[in-house]
């Protein structure tokens, strides 16, 4: 069976980059073009079977950090990928097709932040009003935007 | 890759005049020439209050129907968030609102009062706005916990309506987050009061004073 010692330097053998992080947690920080490589990589290569979340993180003028967590449950170790998108980007590569549980995580980060993932097959807002303007968690949004008639 | 939003499904119009339902709860909602049988309820009862000794039969005949009235209360159940737990045990066996008269019902048209148990969300507030409209009058609101008052802890949120009297008038404000099954309870008897001089004001009561 594939340890975290083992993974490591798989990762730097395919992708060139060392995988920070200590224990059994591999952390990846990847350019956005390779995104869905890297989680093909994880899935196939790693046995990262578990999907567990998706989400971002706005770092305002440097633009939009896409992050995701991925777990191999028989290894015990996990794989943290991150790829910063650059200022100004909302695009991204989409994981539904390497794992069906980045579905709805992927809607979310749309709803939530406006990344566009590209090959999602149903990009659309899965928690606020379908008519809701802006989004809520960037850094930009402010929270007393006016909603007629509620506020 | 461009990105829709859903088209909206709207239901099939029932009165061909109108073109969708919205359009004709917003012509029902307004009333334009105002509610007919209370207006001719309102002058038999007059003509009867001006007879003379007919003032007797009226006050009766409010007291009477506001004792019918208040010992009937059947809650729409409404809950929203955790304060719906705290209004279950209300319901249930321990605290039983049940010897106030009070049938939770799970049908608005049934309805005389609605619980407003939890955070109001811009989301959830069109559908708790029809669910209120489709309740008979008389009607009356109870406004649950800190979130329904003003948004509560979710009151800087993005998403929260802060208060539910934003969205439908409202009769009692319980405080509490969440309110016990007691405060709720005792919430309930200050609208079981409210409603004992329904009709000797010929409208809902004003704000009470701050009562401790």
């Amino acid at each position: 069976m594939l340890t975290q010692a083992q993974a490591r330097p798989l990762i730097q053998e395919r992708f060139g980059i060392a995988a920070t992080g200590e224990g059994p947690l591999l952390v990846v920080e990847i350019s956005p073009d390779r995104w869905q490589e890297l989680g093909r990589f994880a899935r196939e290569t790693l046995g990262c079977v578990y999907f567990s979340f998706l989400s971002a993180v706005d770092w305002k003028e440097q633009g939009l950090e896409v992050i995701a967590r991925v777990e191999n449950l028989d290894a015990n170790f996990a794989v943290f990928m991150k790829a910063k998108l650059g200022a100004g980007e909302t695009r991204c590569a989409s994981l539904c097709p390497v794992w069906r549980g980045a579905d709805w995580m992927e809607r979310e980060c749309y709803d939530m932040f406006g990344i566009r993932f590209d090959g999602h097959p149903d990009l659309r807002r899965i928690l606020l009003p379908h008519d809701w303007e802006g989004y809520p968690l960037l850094k930009s949004y402010a929270v007393d935007t006016p909603h007629p008639p509620y506020r | 890759m461009e990105i829709k939003a859903p088209t909206p499904q709207i239901p099939p119009a029932v009165w061909t005049e109108f073109k969708d339902l919205q359009e004709w709860e917003k012509l029902h909602k307004e009333r334009p020439e105002g509610d007919k049988h209370s207006a001719l309820f309102e002058r038999l009862e007059e003509g009867i209050f001006n007879f003379p000794g007919g003032f007797i039969v009226t006050t009766v005949a409010d007291a009477f129907l506001n004792w019918a009235r208040k010992s009937s209360v059947w809650p729409v159940t409404f809950g929203l968030a955790c304060c719906a737990i705290e209004m279950m045990a209300t319901f249930a066996s321990r605290f039983d609102v049940e010897r106030l008269g009070m049938v939770p019902f799970a049908s608005p048209r049934h309805s005389d009062l609605m619980i407003v148990s939890g955070t109001v969300t811009i989301k959830m507030a069109p559908m708790l706005e029809r669910i209120y409209d489709q309740m008979p009058d008389p009607k009356w609101a109870v406004s649950m916990g800190s979130c329904a008052n003003s948004g509560g802890p979710f009151r800087n949120g993005y998403h929260v309506v802060k208060g539910v009297d934003r969205v439908i008038p409202v009769d009692v404000y319980v405080p509490g987050c969440p309110p016990p099954p007691e405060s709720l309870l005792y919430g309930l008897l200050k609208l079981q009061d409210q409603i004992s001089h329904f009709r000797k004001t010929g409208e809902r009561a004003a704000p009470t004073e701050k009562t401790d």
